[in-house]
């Protein structure tokens, strides 16, 4: 299940509606990082109001795609995570703590424009 | 009435399995949201540790009643090569293959209850509950 990833201006904006499973995030992390290198978007919004499930590997994967994507020289901002998917990832011990988080998308999207 | 589900593990989308019958499961016996969502991280904890380390496995999943309280049981059984040292794999960020680290001690403490039986060569057992409150 291949997610897909829009483009909106010199935005991207991912929006994970399906339940992660482990290659499919794996298929996320490259194919997002060659549409930022595609698209040279200056930023990019993973959103996340429908992930009813982040456990450690896909937080590792989310994390890891915020790194890598910086390291290309693109923002990205994690929106919209459910009160109970915080908990659980606090409790669990994952504190994600390199990533730029936002409430909704309208707030990750000015936190983009804001930045650059 | 006594409720059991299992789902063996052999590939990746078996963890995404288990953890929705979980999830199922917890919505039945009306966990409230956080601990649906606690419930089915630590399935998909365990389930992904038996996928990386200890194949063949399996997940059980059992409704149970005790004392007038509802819980769920969630049971790891893996014929993989054991855990040497438990307490050691408790610790935070111990790993033994370069994996993920917050997996076990994290289930610890997701849930009530939570056991680990293991013997080298023979395989692992974790048992985990949680009581609806």
């Amino acid at each position: 299940m291949r997610i897909p990833i829009l483009k909106m201006y010199d935005l991207l904006l991912v929006s994970i509606q399906v339940e992660l499973d482990d290659i499919s995030a794996l298929e996320l992390q490259e194919d997002l990082l060659n549409k930022i290198h595609e698209t040279t978007a200056k930023g990019v919004v993973l959103e996340l109001t429908s992930m009813e499930i982040i456990d450690s590997y896909i937080a590792r994967i989310l994390g890891e795609i915020v790194s890598m994507a910086e390291l290309m020289g693109t923002k990205v901002v994690l929106t919209g995570i459910q009160p109970a998917v915080a908990i659980t990832l606090i409790e669990l011990g994952i504190h994600l703590k390199s990533a730029n988080t936002a409430l909704d998308l309208e707030k990750g999207i000015e936190i983009l424009n804001d930045i650059y | 009435m006594k409720t059991t589900n299992e789902v063996s593990i052999k590939n990746e989308w078996d963890i995404v399995a288990a953890r929705q019958a979980g999830r199922e499961a917890a919505k039945r016996l009306e966990f409230g949201i956080v601990d649906q969502s606690r419930i089915t991280t630590a399935i998909s904890e365990l389930a992904r540790n038996i996928y990386l380390y200890a194949l063949p496995g399996k997940i059980v999943i059992e409704e149970i009643h005790k004392n007038n309280r509802n819980g769920l049981r969630i049971v790891a059984k893996d014929k993989g090569p054991g855990i040497e040292d438990i307490r050691k794999a408790l610790e935070d960020g111990y790993t033994t293959s370069g994996g993920l680290g917050a997996g076990v001690p994290g289930v610890k403490r997701l849930m009530d209850e939570f056991e680990i039986d293991s013997a080298i060569g023979v395989g692992t057992e974790v048992t985990a509950v949680k009581w609806l409150k």
